[in-house]
């Protein structure tokens, strides 16, 4: 096997040197009737050029070459070739985590850098080396607001990322920490009537999404101010990362839970993507997850290290802020990577192209079809109402290599023939107006 | 110490970099976006008050620089790429290439989660052979490869505990965890709403078969096992632990963090477990990236299946694959879309690269890896737990903590000659422990050099113990200050001016 | 360090002064010797309600926490709250360290703590 770097000699004189006969020895303590005396049902040892044709016929079968107006908290973005060519440094991706500072100081400087740029971002004083993802990095912000709060119950918005509520469901359900929803109104805003209704001195947290599923960004200093009243913490989550080029922070917030696939991460079918939580200096010890620190050396000399760790499961246990070991530090590097090329001005302009290309489709579409929640400000993704069945709308697509946008019915039924679309700077006029042709054909 | 001594390393050129933030200029740029071809949208006046007014401290740097520094970064750690990385418990074997180049062929790399199942048949059939394999592999029935990391698998495998034994009357209150387990194991059960309760290991460092059946009632939920346990060894009377814990009607839930000594040789699914967790980015080579991405898919039996997080992967009347969505005793979804997609592409290439005489092999090299240095270090080192070891050795710093140097100093100097350290002061039951794993991916000269760089640290704690309590002295940072990084935590960097004015 | 004779002590490693019905708690030298290097203390609000022998807050060093247990029951009066901005204060004193504050529900529960020499022979035999 050519990934094992030993000679049929060397393993002959290391049984020598250990005193055996044979490799079974060493698996005697496995008793008998429970040793494995056949050979796996796995695929025969394979060459690489069979792996690689292998998955490249996987590739074909999948939908490459296509233009995609998905998002739904999955957005397609340029990815520059540096991001690749740098964490595929075999320094980056083949170590682990930095729990010797001394000889990890690459990737410890590079989260200092993607805590720093987070908090420049989203207006938070903290931010943590980053969680799974998204969703459950949402579902962790609500198990911190807790701890911060001593209160036993959250409520989350409709309009957050039906999948991400139920991960926070999944998580919460044993916990006795009961999850209640509050609605949204006709232009896609979080119904503050139904907040004001449903918070009380119980809440913990209400958490929102913005931009939210429905595309819309909210409002987010009134329902801040709302919330503060009653004495629970905010938490805004925020799937499209990229909205922060150009949407003010949710400074206002106490808890920022964000996914960071926008910013060079491949869609990958879903991950792995990289979550982040930032939060206010105040709340940093009930925050789950690892930090990098700032340090001095015996020499003076500065460098990093993984600090506050008494906050994590290795250490305490059962009494841990959450059962979290890993972070994705290897996405984290990608995304920090990311907005280092971007930086100040090309996020913003990129968002601004994101912008106009949303707005140019949703005027388009408008002509045809019905746009929904008019009147709010939105980022790169909005619904369209149509006569027809989205679903038929996008098979005629596909024959156009074109795959159109998330029907809705699965999670809001009452929208009816509703899909969410998004348009990145990939999608290009051309695309757009094939797109269009197709509503109402 | 002399240079001469010291075989694998030596000193080399090491550059300085700043943060940065501290390079960054106005006007700098290391983007170019093309040409906008729809009309341009005056963004303050779509958004209006929700507007951004700037972006800060975000760096302004060029397409050079950004090369430059997180290359120069890059130098300054320590990786696989670079020599043997002996962490106990994290199995930090050899990343094959090939693995990265089919995940990032473009029909999977840039697949979206929500597009259409009918063209995304070659992704879900990469997700459908990976859990086949696996599944062979364990002993298994079903298996969920949604979880994103190990801990994230043992949340869904209790919660599967939980849901399963809820559907007979009574969820229970307790989960039982040996003292030698991983701190995830305790930290989830408390997630999953269950207390937990120490079991305590033989003086053999095995499980206390006597202590479990007298813990073991109708209290208690399961137990959650990790085998080869945390010292390496093999829990040997694991059909009796099962046959405990069975016959009161509890679960026995195995941490897989250890799989890389069982592959191929014997099957969890066979000695009694009931939920399982395994470690791609452990087993499956899958690379630890700096701490991150994993994956931690779940397998079960059978009678759990109605239970497992939901999308199910399926195959369809129709012969093609697809999702379940409607599974009506589903613990819930435990993530988003399906999991860590990228990491089961790596993980199947991995599989195939092995064949099924390959994974026997590495499990066979790894666990004679291990016992040729517990031969080796014997000598050296005390040994708390003479049990037969599999995949990885648990010594202590008995000895050299006579002249005061501990298991943290002597993996501090390891560093000096050229090594990754062990796994440090865990597991828990051994007091100043070394945890060595040195995986299959080892030669034996590489071997042979570790061997001698701990027979050497042994000698110096001796003579200088001084010299290595004061270790590492040749990397470009020495020990760095954690107490006062801890009591004052800067998180953040803020440019001089924001210092001094704000604070 | 000796250990002195104006208070007692637990097996927990704190000791408490007791003045009239209020008793001083603070942590051993011994328990500061064996956590290290101080980062982080966390203590009730005052108007709390503390128990004998059960957990009222914890001190963490780099890579440990330590629950800190209560020598008696009664209501939190006063917390130092110089330790969060200087824990090390533990490090260079844990006598003069003081924690909290307690006004004492059930007095009679010190009876069943250690003297100081019962004490400095239980933490000698810990070594």
């Amino acid at each position: 096997m050519r990934y094992l770097p030993k000679s049929p000699a060397d393993r002959q004189q290391m049984m020598r040197e250990i005193g055996i006969q044979s490799i079974d020895e060493l698996f005697a303590p496995i008793p008998a009737e429970y040793r494995l005396n056949r050979d796996l049902k796995v695929p025969r040892q394979m060459a690489e050029s069979e792996i690689i044709d292998y998955f490249r016929e996987c590739a074909e079968t999948n939908a490459a070459g296509y233009g995609v107006f998905l998002g739904a908290g999955a957005y397609r973005h340029y990815r520059p070739v540096v991001i690749d060519s740098l964490i595929s440094r075999g320094e980056f991706f083949t170590a682990y985590t930095p729990y010797q500072p001394e000889i990890s100081q690459g990737t410890l400087q590079a989260i200092f850098e993607f805590q720093t740029m987070v908090c420049e971002l989203t207006g938070m004083e903290v931010a943590n080396a980053s969680m799974y993802d998204g969703s459950t990095g949402a579902a962790e912000a609500i198990m911190m607001a807790v701890r911060v709060t001593g209160r036993k119950s959250a409520l989350v918005a409709r309009s957050v990322h039906p999948e991400y509520r139920e991960v926070m469901s999944t998580y919460s359900q044993h916990q006795g920490l009961p999850i209640a929803e509050f609605g949204f109104l006709e232009n896609g805003r979080v119904d503050m009537a139904d907040l004001e209704k449903k918070i009380s001195e119980e809440t913990a947290c209400v958490l929102i999404q913005s931009p939210n599923f429905l595309g819309v960004i909210e409002d987010v200093a009134a329902i801040a101010d709302l919330v503060h009243k009653k004495g629970a913490l905010l938490v805004v989550s925020i799937a499209e990362a990229l909205s922060l080029g150009i949407v003010k922070p949710p400074a206002e917030a106490d808890i920022v839970s964000m996914e960071s696939q926008s910013f060079g991460v491949p869609l990958g079918y879903g991950g792995p993507y990289a979550g982040v939580m930032a939060t206010k200096e105040k709340f940093v010890r009930q925050m789950p997850g690892r930090l990098v620190g700032e340090a001095k050396d015996s020499n003076g000399k500065r460098g990093f290290v993984l600090t506050l760790a008494t906050r994590e499961q290795h250490i305490r246990r059962e009494k841990a802020t959450s059962n979290i070991c890993t972070n994705q530090a290897l996405i984290a590097t990608m995304a920090t990577i990311y907005m280092t090329i971007y930086g100040r001005e090309g996020l913003k302009e990129l968002a601004q192209q994101n912008l106009a290309k949303a707005t140019y489709a949703a005027q388009e579409f408008g002509k045809k079809a019905k746009v929904l929640f008019q009147g709010v400000p939105k980022f790169n993704e909005f619904v369209v109402q149509t006569q027809e069945d989205p679903i038929d709308i996008n098979n005629r697509l596909l024959e156009k290599k074109l795959i159109g946008g998330l029907s809705l019915k699965r999670f809001y039924p009452e929208l009816g023939n509703a899909a969410l679309w998004c348009c990145t700077e990939m999608n290009s006029k051309e695309q757009i107006d094939t797109a269009v042709k197709a509503v109402g054909q | 110490m002399s240079d001469n001594d010291i075989k694998k390393a030596t000193r080399h050129v090491n550059q300085n970099e700043g943060l940065i933030f501290e390079k960054s200029s106005p006007g700098k740029k290391g983007y170019r976006l093309p040409p906008l071809d729809v009309p341009d949208v005056d963004y303050k006046k779509a958004l209006g008050q929700a507007a951004r007014e700037d972006l800060g401290n975000m760096p302004e740097v060029s397409e050079m620089e950004i090369i430059r520094h997180f290359t120069r970064l890059s130098t300054w750690n320590y990786a696989i790429d670079l020599g043997m990385y002996p962490l106990g418990s994290c199995t930090m074997k050899y990343n094959a290439r090939v693995n990265e180049v089919v995940a990032r062929l473009g029909g999977l790399a840039e697949a979206h989660p929500y597009q259409p199942e009918k063209i995304s048949q070659g992704a879900l059939r990469v997700m459908k052979t990976l859990a086949d394999c696996l599944l062979d592999i364990t002993g298994m029935d079903v298996i969920t490869l949604q979880p994103a990391a190990g801990a994230h698998g043992e949340m869904t495998g209790i919660l599967l505990m939980r849901a399963y034994l809820q559907s007979k009357g009574n969820p229970r209150k307790k989960i039982l965890i040996p003292d030698s387990a991983h701190g995830t194991n305790p930290a989830t059960a408390a997630i999953c709403g269950y207390a937990v309760e120490n079991l305590k290991s033989n003086a053999r460092g095995m499980v206390d078969i006597e202590a479990l059946a007298a813990q073991m009632n109708e209290d208690v939920a399961g137990l959650m096992l990790t085998n080869p346990n945390t010292l390496g060894i093999f829990e040997q009377e694991i059909h009796k632990i099962a046959d405990i814990l069975h016959d009161k009607g509890g679960l026995l839930y195995m941490d897989g963090a250890n799989m890389n000594a069982l592959v191929g040789k014997t099957r969890p699914g066979d000695f009694g477990v009931d939920v399982m967790h395994l470690n791609l980015h452990k087993t499956f080579s899958t690379p630890h990236g700096g701490g991150g991405p994993g994956s931690g898919p779940v397998a079960c039996k059978k009678a759990l299946e109605p239970f497992l997080p939901k999308p199910v992967l399926v195959q369809k009347a129709d012969g093609t694959l697809g999702f379940d969505y409607n599974r009506p005793q589903s613990v819930g979804r435990v993530r988003m879309f399906y999991g860590n997609f990228g990491m089961h592409v790596r993980a199947l290439a991995y599989t195939m690269a092995n064949g099924y005489d390959g994974l026997r092999q590495t499990t066979e090299d790894a666990v004679l890896n291990a016992n040729y240095i517990r031969k080796k270090l014997e000598g050296d080192y005390d040994l708390p737990y003479k049990s037969a070891s599999m995949h990885e050795v648990v010594f202590s710093d008995h000895r050299q903590n006579q002249n005061g140097v501990k298991t943290g100093d002597i993996a501090k100097r390891l560093i000096d000659y050229g090594f990754h350290p062990y796994t440090v002061s865990f597991p828990l039951v051994v007091h100043g422990a070394l945890m060595i794993e040195p995986t299959e991916s080892e030669s034996l000269e590489e071997l042979n050099l570790f061997i001698d760089a701990m027979k050497s640290i042994a000698r110096e704690a001796q003579a200088d113990p001084g010299l290595v309590k004061t270790a590492p002295h040749s990397t470009r940072v020495s020990r760095l200050d954690e107490t006062a990084a801890a009591r004052k935590p800067v998180l953040r960097w803020k440019p001089a001016q924001a210092k001094s004015a704000g604070e | 360090m000796a250990y002195p004779n104006d208070r007692k002590y637990t097996k927990e490693h704190e000791w408490i002064k007791v003045e009239g019905n209020i008793g001083t708690v603070g942590i051993t030298d011994h328990a500061q010797e064996s956590l290290g290097d101080i980062v982080f203390v966390e203590l009730p609000k005052v108007g709390a309600q503390v128990t004998a022998s059960s957990s009222f807050g914890s001190v963490e060093s780099v890579k440990a926490v330590s629950d800190l247990y209560a020598p008696a029951s009664g209501k939190v009066v006063a917390v130092n709250e110089d330790l969060s901005q200087e824990p090390e204060a533990i490090n260079k004193n844990a006598q003069s360290a003081w924690m909290i504050k307690i006004e004492l529900s059930n007095p009679k529960e010190l009876d069943g703590l250690l003297t100081a020499e019962q004490y400095e022979a239980f933490a000698a035999e810990e070594k």
